[in-house]
């Protein structure tokens, strides 16, 4: 059954198998995109007709690598520039929360709490859909009473930034939160008798105690930020993120271009996810 | 000292307050509000029932309603089938040195964005896909199949995309298992079976109802997997949403449905909650 039990041969072979079915399950889809951005064909399809790097370095007409591919990197700069905004700020406001949560006491904090766990459960289909219809409303209410058009409540750039980040600050929360809970407060309390006040204490020594923290949750809220298409959809302008720049790609007929990005992206995300990983090992 | 106290405070409580208010709560006011309001026969916006009536006189909303929501059941169920095996290898079976490479192996498809995932089966998957072309080469098939667009497809595809947030609760859930429970039971010549009944499943009930309640939502509020891979008729209910908003541009319309999704998988999820007796906080935790 475990390890500390004698297993019958057939039963420990078959769970190996059974998991190794799983793990091709897991990455069959990734390893195959991957291979096929080098295929020599002009569909993201076999048969193999031999290592080609066209689809990242062909200047085009006729086949257009990514390195090329005007509208594709501007996409990706979009998608860059996005996640670099709602990285700063969800963690900024992420951290703030995480402070309020688990070291104040105020009324009503169960409530707040409750209202700051509450985007982990709205699609993010539906918040998306919320931020814009209250977006155009205060863009009307503006209009009508002020007679000034703000163009941030059209879907542009900083709405996408900010319906991102209204769900982002969450999961940062919940990560400082979990690291500021193994905090001892009598190292503060130490600090602010020596006569620092308060606001030092927090800058001197907490915040260097939760750096790691800090650190791992930006990089997520970077990676979420990046890769987030449900609440973007509804929020997205006349600039599409690259996931969005992607779906509409591959909802229209693809060419291996987008194994190419693709490649990218999985090399990309694997590094963050490894750098990520090694900053919470070595929280512990 | 006091007032060091109380600036300290505030500075915390503002980012969090408009945060919460701005993005969060008034969003959704306008949501519900907006749901309420339509035009009558002469073009005049006025408070109405309509969009909500719209959504049980027409059959195919409130169809495919009850299909998404069946659907994301389904597809919650089939990844804690195949998560609790998963894990409980990983955990359990796996040697030490094994288990820390398995672990980081499991988690690396998740970091990837959706979309590539999704892609990834398109491309194996489709009538000139990859998979095709194996079953043709090797004379199992002599007509490629089309694997892509249908429920089934569509099934798997949203299991492939929300597994991790059943596998990491699962595994956290079954580290804290002491293995001599298992050692004790199966002396006393418990069959396997009875074993995860008796032991395993009630243990991890937490990371059960926390993967199950993620896994869910997820479901239910995804838009690529069911358009990308359920093809033309999968009918989900956020494209349902999408369309009232883009193409036919009926915003009130597309509220009320929206709203109908959020009280949907809140609805759920407290279900969820109450019957394992858990609170959100503790499964956001």
């Amino acid at each position: 059954m475990i390890r500390s039990l004698p297993n019958s041969r057939a039963y420990s072979w078959s769970f190996n198998l059974f998991v190794i079915c799983y793990f091709i399950f897991l990455f069959a889809p990734l390893l195959v995109t991957c291979v096929l951005a080098f295929n020599d064909s002009n569909f993201p399809s076999l048969p193999w007709n031999g290592f080609s790097l066209d689809w990242f370095i062909s200047p085009g007409p006729e086949r257009l690598g990514i390195f090329h591919d005007e509208q594709n990197l501007r996409s990706i700069w979009t998608s860059f520039q996005t996640a670099f905004w709602v990285a700063i700020m969800s963690t900024v406001v992420g951290t703030c929360s995480a402070f309020l949560f688990e070291q104040e006491d105020f009324p009503f904090k169960n409530g707040l709490y409750f209202l700051m766990l509450a985007p982990l459960v709205i699609p993010g289909v539906i918040l998306g859909i919320s931020l814009l219809l209250a977006a155009n409303s205060a863009g009307t209410f503006f209009e009508d009473s002020f007679g000034i058009d703000v163009g941030l409540f059209r879907p542009s750039f900083w709405l996408v930034v900010f319906g991102q980040f209204s769900f982002i600050t969450t999961f940062v929360t919940l990560v400082v939160s979990a690291r500021l809970k193994k905090f001892d407060s009598s190292l503060e309390e130490a600090a602010m008798i020596l006569g620092a006040t308060r606001l030092q204490a927090i800058r001197l020594i907490t915040l260097r105690y939760l750096r790691p923290a800090v650190i791992g949750a930006a990089a997520v809220a970077f990676l979420m930020s990046f890769e987030n298409f449900n609440t973007t959809l509804f929020l997205v302008g006349s600039d599409p993120t690259l996931p969005i720049n992607l779906y509409l790609q591959v909802r229209d007929g693809s060419t291996p271009v987008i194994n190419s990005i693709s490649l990218l992206l999985i090399a990309g995300t694997s590094c963050l996810a490894l750098f990520n990983l090694y900053f919470s090992r070595k929280e512990d | 000292m006091k007032s060091g106290f109380r600036l300290s405070f505030w500075l915390f409580l503002a980012p969090v307050l408009l945060w919460l208010f701005l993005l969060i709560v008034l969003p959704h006011i306008d949501l519900l509000l907006l749901s309420f309001r339509g035009e009558n026969d002469m073009g005049d916006l006025v408070w109405t029932f309509d969009n909500y009536k719209n959504f049980f006189i027409e059959p195919i909303y409130w169809n495919t309603f009850v299909r998404t929501a069946l659907y994301a059941i389904v597809t919650t169920f089939c990844t804690f089938v195949l998560a609790l095996p998963v894990s409980f290898y990983i955990v359990k079976l796996a040697r030490p040195r094994t288990r820390g490479f398995l672990t980081v192996l499991l988690l690396l498809p998740f970091w990837v964005s959706e979309l590539v995932r999704v892609y990834g089966w398109m491309i194996l998957l489709r009538e000139s896909g990859v998979l095709n072309y194996f079953l043709l080469k090797t004379g199992l098939v002599q007509q490629p199949v089309e694997m892509l667009y249908n429920d089934a497809t569509m099934i798997m595809g949203l299991v492939y995309t929300s597994m991790l947030f059943m596998v990491v609760p699962l595994i956290s859930a079954m580290e804290s298992l002491d293995d001599s429970l298992i050692e004790a039971a199966s002396d006393l010549e418990a069959s396997r079976f009875t074993i995860l009944r008796t032991i395993i499943i009630p243990h991890c009930k937490p990371g059960i109802t926390s993967g199950a309640i993620v896994v869910f939502m997820l479901a239910l509020g995804n838009y690529l997997t069911p358009n990308l891979m359920g093809g033309k008729n999968s009918l989900w209910f956020t494209e349902q949403i999408y369309n009232q908003f883009i193409a036919s541009f009926n915003w009130n319309q597309g509220a009320a449905f929206g709203f109908l999704l959020l009280l949907l998988s809140s609805g759920i999820i407290w279900i969820g909650l109450k019957l394992s007796r858990q609170r959100l906080g503790e499964v956001a935790a």
